[in-house]
């Protein structure tokens, strides 16, 4: 039989055109020129701003910008500089991170392997955690002030018997605190699917092997579980490097004459001078190619710590693909 | 949705009754041929053997494909006695053509002046087949069960009736060939038997789980 | 040969091989309810030492629930309660006293889709020994050996021992599953439908493995396909919507099983 017989219920077919398409597919053009013209509207927007920044960062960035103290005054473009800031924001994403990956593993575990999931207190933590992720970040700050610094740090200090402040004041330690407070929601998140991602049958396995529910958790799932912990670190540390509100009462100042040394020393920080210059400048045109430099110099920053938290969470996985 | 492996089944068991009903038939007309020397009658049942043969073919080819599907219990047993059954109607179908073919030689020559009880070992073989066969249909173990012992029987009848012919042979020499004819087809007679008291153990079987061949007792 | 001696459940000893012999697993009586609706009906049931024993019936018959409170995993699922006991060479395994672990040491569980870790396949058999305390290099790798030698599994996989587990085809996977659980030498295997997600020859080869274990382990193996019940098992049970509808030798439930309901699930009348 040369021809195929037309089938009874669909539209006939012209003789001789089987398979072919029967006109052009309107719908299916539209909409992939649709997403196609999408994409390239948010790259280009994201090509303007970096261009803006670039072009009006470049002629200030140098290699004396990025590892000079800078003097009082931020303004003289010739001795201006913002290591002190670059390792403020590193050190506090750096404490941070330390505070808010383990405190978010162990929700995440406890919410999925633990808690029972009819349980109203299990409701609660979890309407706790998204509506944590809906609050403006100035709330934090203002909690970090009020419960870590006048709360925490001042009993801290009466029960050590210092004589002056030296916990009960803005510092390092308190502005980690308030920004791991504020990713936590975050790597919950990220923590809790990657371990509901991991299949149900390896754990029933390892449990009927004779493990205990807390051996199988760190000898089979956490490691399993470990990319999407690191994803979730990942996301923690961008949000956080660009965060300024919660360090604005907890940490933050506006000068500091020499590079934060202990948890409890304040720190500059690249977010809060682009804040400072942009809004304590005497001449903007002159300020303008400093401004932008700090932002290009955060930018910078935060791409780093990005594509190293990227990197060990690539070796990671590979390292669980090659063998166990 | 239909049950092909059950329709299957029920196809064999349908043409196993058909292969009865035609072996039965060939006896019946064998014996008959014999009894009222019938020349056509005999030459028939000679040429109908053909069809109980193919039946034995076709009947253990469906076996053998039904066996493929890995049937179980009473399927498996109805299977594995199907084959066994259709050995026996063979048989019994190549023994009635023997019984024709004596019918068929003795009825060119001047019958044998002698009483035979011939008839009553027939109408014992012939029933101990058609009760046989009955059994199966009906599922009747009980039945099936008593056709056995009468075997025996049908074994004493074909000893008296030989030695009245190899007594008849000794005084009249000239009917040696016609005698042979005669003992053969009692022979015959008294397999026929046999087969049908094979039957009736696989049916047995086939009802019961129980093997009860050779003087087995489960 | 280094021999992983494990604490036994028990001061009893199990009685001598054989089904004729003391049961090695006697359950009674037990009945199991998810909330209110109960999942098995006053099941009792005798299984023997070293005899691979199936479990056979229609889905949601209860077969899988049985096999898997022999283990108490169904501890693992909220809102179970059994009734009636379960003994293991003697001792009630839902006594008080009992340590689950304990337990799962000497019942090993094989399940339908195999579940390797995403380990080396060394540090998949090695799994159960390192968690009860092996560690010992060269006693490892023995048992390790040991165990994917009588899986079945070694010559295929010797040359690869510290490569992903997940690169075998799935029925490899499904034998070191198999070595996996009996690398700590458990005394009885619950086998739940090994083999129905392979393909036919790889069926064939967990068949004879099973036939092979039997020697040393007590099997106990839940399976929806009637021809591998009748190909390698000693024993049947045929369950029905909860409840134990047979029990005997595997020879004589298919060719000429006692309850009607039987003859008509294993000719395939229903389910």
């Amino acid at each position: 039989m040369n021809t195929l017989t037309p089938s009874q219920y669909l539209p006939e077919t012209p003789p001789g055109r089987h398979f072919r398409a029967e006109k052009f597919d309107v719908g299916s053009f539209f909409f992939s020129g649709l997403t196609g013209l999408a994409t390239l509207f948010i790259l280009a927007i994201l090509g303007v701003i970096l261009t803006n920044i670039i072009l009006n960062g470049w002629s200030a960035l140098s290699w004396h910008f990025v590892s000079t103290i800078p003097k009082k005054d931020f303004f003289d473009a010739a001795t201006t500089g913002v290591l002190p800031m670059i390792v403020g924001t590193t050190i506090r994403v750096f404490v941070m991170t330390i505070f808010v990956i383990p405190v978010g593993v162990i929700t995440a575990i406890y919410l999925t392997e633990y808690a029972p999931n009819t349980s109203i207190i299990t409701r609660v933590i979890r309407a706790a955690v998204n509506n944590l992720a809906g609050v403006p970040s100035i709330v934090f700050g203002l909690f970090g002030l009020g419960f870590f610094i006048h709360f925490i740090g001042k009993n801290l200090d009466t029960l050590l018997h210092h004589p002056s402040a030296v916990w009960g004041q803005p510092a390092l330690i308190w502005a980690a605190l308030t920004l791991a407070i504020m990713t936590l929601p975050v790597v919950i998140v990220a923590t809790e699917e990657s371990l509901k991602a991991i299949p149900p049958g390896l754990r029933e396995a390892s449990l009927a092997l004779g493990a205990t529910k807390l051996e199988t958790i760190l000898r089979i799932v956490l490691p399993q579980a470990l990319p999407g912990i690191l994803t979730g670190g990942i996301l923690a540390v961008s949000r956080a490097a660009g965060e300024v509100a919660p360090i604005l009462f907890t940490g933050v100042a506006y000068y500091m004459a020499s590079l934060p040394s202990r948890l409890s020393d304040q720190f500059m920080d690249l977010g809060y001078h682009v804040f400072v210059l942009s809004t304590q400048s005497p001449n903007i045109d002159q300020t303008r190619p400093l401004l932008y430099a700090t932002v290009l110099v955060l930018l910078i920053l935060t791409l780093a710590l990005n594509i190293v938290a990227i990197l060990i969470r690539a070796r990671v996985r590979k390292k669980m693909r090659a063998l166990g | 949705m239909e049950n092909y492996f059950e329709a299957g089944i029920e196809n064999l068991r349908q043409q196993l009754l058909l292969m009865a009903s035609h072996a039965e038939t060939a006896v019946n007309e064998s014996v008959e041929a014999l009894t009222q020397r019938n020349y056509d009658l005999a030459v028939r049942v000679k040429s109908d053997d053909d069809v109980i043969d193919r039946f034995e073919i076709e009947i253990d080819e469906l076996a053998i494909q039904l066996l493929t599907k890995a049937p179980l219990a009473s399927n498996l047993r109805l299977v594995t006695v199907a084959m066994k059954i259709s050995q026996n109607l063979e048989r019994i179908g190549d023994e009635a053509t023997k019984i024709a073919k004596r019918a068929r030689d003795l009825s060119q020559e001047p019958a044998l002046k002698i009483n035979l009880d011939l008839p009553r070992m027939a109408f014992l073989a012939l029933s101990m087949v058609k009760d046989a066969l009955d059994s199966f249909v009906q599922r009747d173990s009980a039945a099936a069960r008593a056709i056995i012992p009468r075997d025996k029987e049908v074994d004493a009848l074909n000893r008296h009736i030989q030695e009245q012919i190899t007594q008849h042979m000794m005084t009249n020499t000239d009917a040696i060939v016609r005698c042979l004819q005669w003992i053969v087809a009692a022979k015959s007679l008294e397999r026929i038997a046999d087969h049908a008291k094979n039957i009736a153990e696989e049916v047995v079987y086939l009802c019961d789980a129980q093997d009860i061949r050779h003087g087995q007792k489960n | 040969m280094a021999d992983i001696s494990l604490p036994k459940i028990t001061a009893t000893a199990t009685a001598a091989a054989g089904p004729s012999a003391r049961p090695l697993i006697q359950i009674e009586s037990v009945s199991l309810y998810y909330g209110a609706s109960q999942a098995l009906k006053t099941i009792s049931l005798p299984l023997a030492e070293k005899v691979v024993t199936a479990f056979i019936g229609p889905s949601g018959c209860g077969k899988s629930t049985l096999l898997r409170c022999l283990n108490r995993m169904n501890d693992l699922i909220d809102n179970v309660r059994i009734e009636g006991s379960i003994r293991i060479g003697g001792h009630d395994i839902y006594d008080r006293d009992v340590d689950v672990i304990e337990l799962r040491k000497r019942v090993g569980m094989v399940f339908q889709k195999s579940n390797p870790f995403p380990k080396s396949i060394y540090e998949n058999v090695a799994y159960g020994l390192r968690l009860h305390g092996l560690r010992n290099p060269a006693a490892l790798d023995e048992a390790v050996e040991k165990s994917l030698q009588q899986s079945a599994l070694w010559e295929e996989v010797k040359d690869r021992l510290h490569s992903s587990a997940l690169g075998l085809s799935g029925g490899q996977q499904q034998r070191l599953c198999i070595a996996r659980a009996i690398a700590i030498r458990p005394e009885i295997i619950l086998m739940d439908e090994p083999a129905s997600a392979l393909d036919p020859i790889a069926t064939a080869r967990i068949e004879e493995l099973i036939l092979d274990l039997k020697k040393d382990f007590t099997i106990v193996i839940v399976t929806h396909n009637m021809q591998q019940a009748a190909r390698i098992s000693d024993q049947t049970a045929f369950f029905y919507i909860g409840e134990l509808v047979e029990f005997g030798p595997t020879g004589r439930i298919f060719t000429n099983p006692t309850q009607k309901r039987t003859e008509d699930y294993v000719t395939g009348r229903f389910g």
